[in-house]
């Protein structure tokens, strides 16, 4: 088993011409993932990659029956499409792009809610369940099929972890990137409870960084309800207060925030700490062997 | 990005919210006309700079004659304000804020901001005003009311109500209350704020409502379609390097370290710095050079790294995902050659092809030590900077 993605995925591109959302779907193909369609707003009726591209995520929705979806276009249109991939009646929307509005996501998220659907992102690298499905834009050839399950704010940084527990032999169960804004569509929580009834995945690794209480939220959620081991490694260490640090979630404000408070708050819960992204690996395998 | 107060405080005023008479003198000699056209005979001059703790500083003065003002000005314009806000450099004063004087009866707080935990707007409201918030929450919590807005509903008079409550307000300060809430929310959604503060919202003497101060934070991500917001942009008060990224499309943060950092994605750029100092090195800054790496990108990347002259090595940490990294590896060299780097330069690459980039790079007679692994790469750089 995994969470949320697998071979029975029949995902949908909406921006699916565009240069990045190109690159991206060819790597997913490759990867043996089923994209049916495409949707880029005026160009219905060709063919991109081999399937067909739609004017509207209504169409495809007849045509090809997408249950997942994955977002590309441009950060001042995302609002539209995710909330087009919704009435559509799309129930797991991935959205890639970097620098939405925070205002537009707090309408997002409050719709999505309604419709009980699962949003992943924005700003996020997405979701893979190697050897299945890859709806994203991380490099396929490091994961490996396995009993890790890791959740992250960070793109790249998920990599690392991916790589370290794949060179460790651990691999795998699915990997999901909830993305480095304030206001993503996942939470750490939503992902943990997933992971929590899985029975593939034997550990939790959970890379947060700096900015937010969600780390915070997400430790007090892991003592009350998570039975499985949860590795946590913190980003920004470093980092001073009051600057934006790339992601527009990660930001120390009014004090509040500093990995400092993130680690000790995981700490009393619990949760195993990775005191260096090198350790990452290592602490699953410790805590797993 | 940062508004100045007089800046914040032309948006109160089109808003409909209650601010002080005033003027922006961006010379000392026109603090007399300003002085003259407010009228009265005390005045409050302010200097405008993007920090907090103005008033310890010196930069807040109350002044009974014009040339108390211009004075003031004179003192002022063109020198650097220190706040325990700013850094050790302050921040350029280039414009000062002359304001009618109120008189002033009691001082509350108000501000409104995104609450990543409601996930809405949230209205903050206490009945202690011109101090630290922080202190408030943290010694008397019940003093201070968190209000978050339905974007539904927008703001409602029952909210209002609540907050007025815990301001200790009169009935006919709740009223005015009442039509302030709806506005300030307006303003707020309108302009794609993040962050709107008003320390200290006033009683005046004579009972009435008043906004004495303003701060005023905007989403960076939805600059794009606010014209009348990039128009206020003043460059003067962010860090050069900071501004000269931004345009490249880079996100750079100066650090006080010695050891340059190039790496792609904003958490692993944050866990480089972090593997730096545990291995006891210090990191001279933040930069995600985003997923591409291209070589314009690292041409521009190195050049930012290198106005620093505090950089005794730059380390780049690149994981290539799937862009190849030998061909990262021929952009960094040939940014290498472009911008003319004559310090260390320690590359870890990792992905696609990250043996085959390593050997291009160790082949070069550019001075760049090639590690597959972050951990050596890491200590590499913490020893070359020492």
């Amino acid at each position: 088993m995994s969470i949320l993605v697998d071979k029975n995925t029949r995902l949908l591109v909406q921006g699916f011409t565009g240069s990045q959302a190109t690159l991206h779907s060819e790597q997913s193909i490759e990867y043996g993932t089923n994209i049916v369609g495409g949707v880029t707003p005026g160009k219905g009726g060709q063919t991109h990659l081999g399937v067909p591209v739609f004017n509207s995520v209504h169409e495809a929705v007849e045509a090809v029956q997408p249950n997942a979806s994955i977002i590309f276009v441009p950060a001042k249109f995302c609002k539209d499409s995710i909330l087009e991939a919704a009435d559509a009646g799309i129930k797991l929307i991935i959205c890639i792009t970097e620098g939405v509005p925070t205002l537009d996501m707090l309408i997002v998220k409050k719709r999505v809610d309604e419709l009980g659907i699962t949003l992943i992102g924005p700003n996020c690298p997405g979701i893979i369940t190697p050897g299945e499905a890859k709806l994203g834009i991380m490099p396929g050839s490091i994961h490996l099929e396995g009993s890790v399950g890791i959740i992250s704010r960070s793109g790249t940084l998920t990599y690392e972890a991916v790589k370290q527990t794949s060179d460790l032999g651990l691999g795998q169960s699915t990997c999901v990137g909830i993305g480095g804004d304030p206001i993503p569509g996942t939470s750490f929580i939503d992902v943990l409870k997933m992971m929590e009834s899985d029975d593939q995945t034997k550990a939790i690794v959970m890379v947060g960084e700096i900015g937010g209480t969600a780390e915070e939220e997400a430790a007090e959620f892991i003592k009350n309800n998570i039975s499985k081991p949860v590795i946590s490694y913190i980003a920004g260490q470093t980092a001073p207060a009051g600057k934006r640090m790339g992601h527009a979630g990660a930001i120390i404000a009014g004090g509040k925030g500093t990995a400092a408070d993130k680690i000790k708050k995981l700490e009393e819960c619990g949760v195993h700490i990775a005191e260096n992204l090198l350790q990452i690996g290592k602490k699953a395998k410790e805590v797993l062997d | 990005m940062n508004l100045h107060e007089y800046q914040g405080k032309e948006l109160f005023a089109k808003f409909g919210l209650p601010v002080s008479k005033n003027r922006v003198i961006a010379s000392a000699d026109d603090a007399v006309d300003a002085c003259r056209d407010i009228g009265g005979n005390k005045w409050v001059v302010k200097a405008q700079v993007h920090a907090g703790g103005r008033g310890k500083a010196g930069g807040v003065k109350l002044v009974s004659t014009p040339e108390e003002a211009v004075e003031f000005a004179n003192h002022w314009l063109g020198k650097r304000l220190i706040t325990y806000q700013t850094d050790s450099n302050g921040q350029l004063v280039n414009s000062i804020l002359v304001e009618e004087c109120t008189d002033i009866a009691k001082e509350l707080y108000l501000s409104a901001v995104v609450d990543r935990g409601t996930q809405r707007i949230v209205f903050i409201g206490s009945s202690e005003g011109g101090v630290n918030i922080e202190e408030v929450a943290e010694n008397t919590p019940e003093k201070i009311i968190y209000e978050p807005i339905d974007p539904l509903t927008g703001p409602m008079d029952f909210q209002s109500r609540k907050i007025s409550k815990v301001l200790g307000l009169d009935g006919e300060q709740s009223k005015q209350f009442s039509k302030m809430l709806p506005q300030l929310t307006d303003l707020f959604v309108t302009h794609d704020l993040s962050l709107l503060e008003i320390n200290p919202l006033v009683i005046t003497q004579g009972g009435k409502l008043h906004c004495l101060d303003a701060k005023i934070n905007i989403d960076s991500n939805a600059i794009y379609r606010q014209p009348e917001i990039q128009a206020m942009h003043d460059p003067s008060q962010e860090d050069p390097r900071e501004s000269e990224a931004a345009l490249n499309d880079l996100s750079y943060v100066s650090l006080d370290g010695n050891i340059g950092c190039m790496v792609n994605g904003a958490g692993l750029a944050m866990g480089t710095m972090d593997t730096i100092k545990y291995f006891d090195g210090s990191p001279a800054n933040f930069l995600d050079v985003g997923g591409t790496a291209t070589q314009d990108r690292v041409s521009k990347a190195f050049k930012l790294i290198l106005a620093d002259p505090e950089v005794r090595v730059v380390l780049v940490n690149i994981f290539g995902g799937i862009v190849r990294c030998d061909l990262i590896a021929e952009g960094i060299l040939a940014a290498i050659k472009e911008v003319g780097v004559s310090i260390p330069v320690v590359v870890r690459l990792e992905g696609n092809n990250a043996d085959i980039g390593s050997n291009i790079l160790a082949k070069s007679s550019a001075e760049i030590v090639s590690l597959n692994n972050l951990e050596d790469a890491a200590k590499k750089a913490v020893e070359l900077s020492k």
